[in-house]
């Protein structure tokens, strides 16, 4: 069977918009998430599966792309402009218990929520961005898919999925600082994707009139059966135990060049013994 | 004393003139200073390698070259170091921050039940970690609750140094037997890319990097980078239309370096680009718009032409070198 329907999950995580000012707050040191959107790098994701299912015949051919967030109350934010932006339905998880998870206890999080999701319909893929915008870890994708026993594809620049007589296949390239290499994994697979791999669509009129009839489901750890003691600070295995500011650059000396701007500056990096 | 285990990745293929890479060498330094260094290598052992591992103190070797762990993507060198780790109950696990030690820790912290910290810049006694988050405007220490604690170290966060006393290696070749899991993301096909012969973007003491202002020939940015014996960066404009290669961008999306000296030409300085140097020593900047972004941060800026700026501040070095 030639393109058969896909049911993706894609993670979508809200964060403080990278081009304000960003802030740790509390006692534990955690990101004040007060002004925040869906992560920049997760609309690649986004944008990797409704392609997906867009060649295979979108929604109408049985394909679905699920957006899910693991956040407080107004994490949903990110869910709702994911489905803006075409995710077909949405998933928040949500409960005091997760404040203050660290990757490994959102990678278990997120893996209960996902096997919860299966039994009504098995997920072939799930497609992360390549880094939070403000934990900028990475670490999620290979703990998720090490928690799942998934195949890992990660920081994918392209990716494509294949049926060969019913084996459906996922090949990404990777690009590494030394070489480039094509990966491949049978479905179902995790898949972090790169700002390398599309141009993320933005939401228009239209998707964010029937953005509005789409279901967003709120789950607690109790509907994924998750022990609260497992998750949030408790479950977490690292702590930070204080934080600094670090002073703002300043500007120093400005120039402009009349002619001799290329001397001034060896000048300048001989007086700072950098030649 | 605990066990700290390093994790080495086929060290005869790191390019460089010396027997271990830098990295390598950082966290020997670093794991000689909190515990007993013992490495765990993926590869074959020259006797080049070992010696190089003796001298920076490695009581112990435990190496693996199965084929698997270079046919698979991460998971089988991962299912290695925590085959290791579960025997040896180390104090600590020490890899390099690069994008697939990252991905190799994240899972041997699934597997052992152990803490993950990434980005790591600094280490103490305790094992606590600093490192700076919110792309530098934060430094924080945190630490694993957990018995072993892994840790990736960035680049520069100690001085590398034999040790005081070499020691002599023994070596135990290990046997790994794989789970099914572990085997599933094959690397069918690789490319390799031409190596450049300057120093590695993110060790490098001294980066040049060029933006959009480039429009084509980063002649300029390269000429100024081999009078300092400086690598090559560039902004993601650079990068995208094609001037240069990928993983020559700095930023959000490409390397976070913290060198010395940043010079930057031709970049507008958008948080994203920012985000990956904001941490360097000195930034000077060559922009011809003095409302560039990029001089709030620079410590000299220069408001003119790339093409006149660089190319003079190269002869000029070239002349006083002599
Ligand atoms: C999700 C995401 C991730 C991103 N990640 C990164 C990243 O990792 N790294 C990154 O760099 N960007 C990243 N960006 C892009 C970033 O937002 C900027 O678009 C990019 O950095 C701009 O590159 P630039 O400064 O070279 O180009 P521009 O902003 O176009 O600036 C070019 C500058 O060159 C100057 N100039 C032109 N000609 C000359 C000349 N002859 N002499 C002197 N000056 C000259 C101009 O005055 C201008 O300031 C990312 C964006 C997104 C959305
Ligand atoms: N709380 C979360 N909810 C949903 N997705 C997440 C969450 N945290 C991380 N992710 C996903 O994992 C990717 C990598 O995140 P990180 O490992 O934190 O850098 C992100 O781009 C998201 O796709």
């Amino acid at each position: 069977m030639e393109n058969s329907a896909l049911n993706i999950v894609v993670l979508v995580k809200h964060v403080p918009d990278v081009q304000l000012n960003r802030h740790l707050t509390g006692e534990e040191n955690t990101v004040d998430r007060s002004d925040s959107i869906l992560s920049e790098l997760d609309e690649y994701a986004l944008e990797a599966a409704l392609q997906l299912v867009e060649a295979r015949g979108g929604v109408a051919a049985g394909n679905n792309v699920v957006a899910v967030t693991m956040g407080p109350a107004g994490a949903v934010a990110a869910v709702k402009k994911a489905l803006q932006i075409g995710a077909f339905e949405g998933v928040h998880l949500s409960d005091e218990a997760l404040a203050g998870s660290d990757a490994a206890a959102t990678s278990l999080a997120l893996a209960a929520l996902i096997r919860h999701l299966s039994p009504s319909r098995p997920v072939d893929l799930i497609l992360t961005g390549m880094a939070s915008t403000d934990g900028e870890t990475s670490l999620l994708p290979a703990q998720l898919a090490a928690r799942l026993g998934l195949p890992q594809l990660t920081f994918a620049a392209s990716l494509e999925v294949t049926d060969d007589g019913g084996v459906r296949r996922a090949v990404i390239r990777r690009d590494g600082d030394s070489q480039s290499e094509v990966v491949q994994a049978t479905l179902p697979a995790v898949i972090s994707v790169t700002d390398q791999i599309n141009s993320p669509r933005y939401p228009n009129f239209k998707g964010i009139m029937a953005a509005k009839k789409k279901t967003v489901t709120t789950l607690t750890v109790a509907d994924i059966a998750v022990d609260p003691a497992q998750v949030g600070r408790a479950g977490s295995w690292t702590v930070v135990e204080s934080a600094q500011v670090r002073p703002p650059r300043t500007a120093g000396t400005i120039i402009n060049d009349e002619g001799n701007a290329g001397l001034l500056l060896v000048d300048f990096l001989a007086a700072q013994k950098l030649l | 004393m605990s066990a700290v285990l390093v994790f080495v990745d086929q060290p005869s293929a790191h390019g460089g003139a010396a027997a271990l890479p830098q990295s390598t060498q950082e966290l020997l330094a670093l794991a000689r200073a909190v515990g007993e260094p013992v490495v765990v290598l993926a590869g074959p052992l020259s006797g080049e390698v070992l010696t190089a591992l003796g001298a920076h103190g490695a009581s112990r070797i435990y190496q693996c070259e199965q084929s698997e762990l270079f046919e698979y993507l991460v998971a089988p060198k991962a299912d290695f170091l925590t085959h290791v780790a579960a025997q040896l109950q180390p104090a600590a696990v020490l890899l390099e921050n690069s994008a697939e030690c990252k991905e190799i820790a994240a899972r041997v912290g699934i597997a052992l039940s152990a803490g993950v910290i990434s980005d790591a810049v600094g280490l103490d006694a305790g094992l606590n970690v600093q490192k700076s988050v919110l792309a530098g405007s934060y430094t924080v220490t945190a630490r694993a609750t957990t018995a072993t604690a892994v840790i990736t170290v960035k680049p520069h966060s100690v001085h590398a140094e034999e040790a005081a006393v070499p020691a002599l290696p023994e070596v135990e070749v290990v046997s790994v037997i794989f789970g099914p899991a572990s085997l599933a993301a094959r690397i069918i096909d690789r490319t390799g890319k031409p190596a450049s012969g300057r120093p590695e973007l993110t060790e490098a003491r001294i980066v040049v990097a060029g933006g959009r202002g480039m429009e084509g020939n980063f002649g300029p940015v390269e000429e100024l980078a081999d009078v300092l014996g400086a690598a090559v960066g560039a902004s993601r404009a650079a990068t995208d239309a094609g001037w240069i290669e990928h993983s020559a961008q700095v930023g959000q999306t490409g390397k976070t370096v913290s060198p010395q000296l940043y010079i930057s030409a031709g970049i507008s300085g958008a948080i994203q680009q920012k985000s990956g140097m904001q941490t360097s020593k000195v930034i000077v900047a060559v922009n011809r718009d003095a409302e560039s972004p990029v001089f709030d941060i620079a410590d000299f800026g220069i408001v003119g032409d790339l093409f006149t700026v660089l190319p003079q501040a190269t002869e000029e070095i070239k002349r006083r070198k002599g």
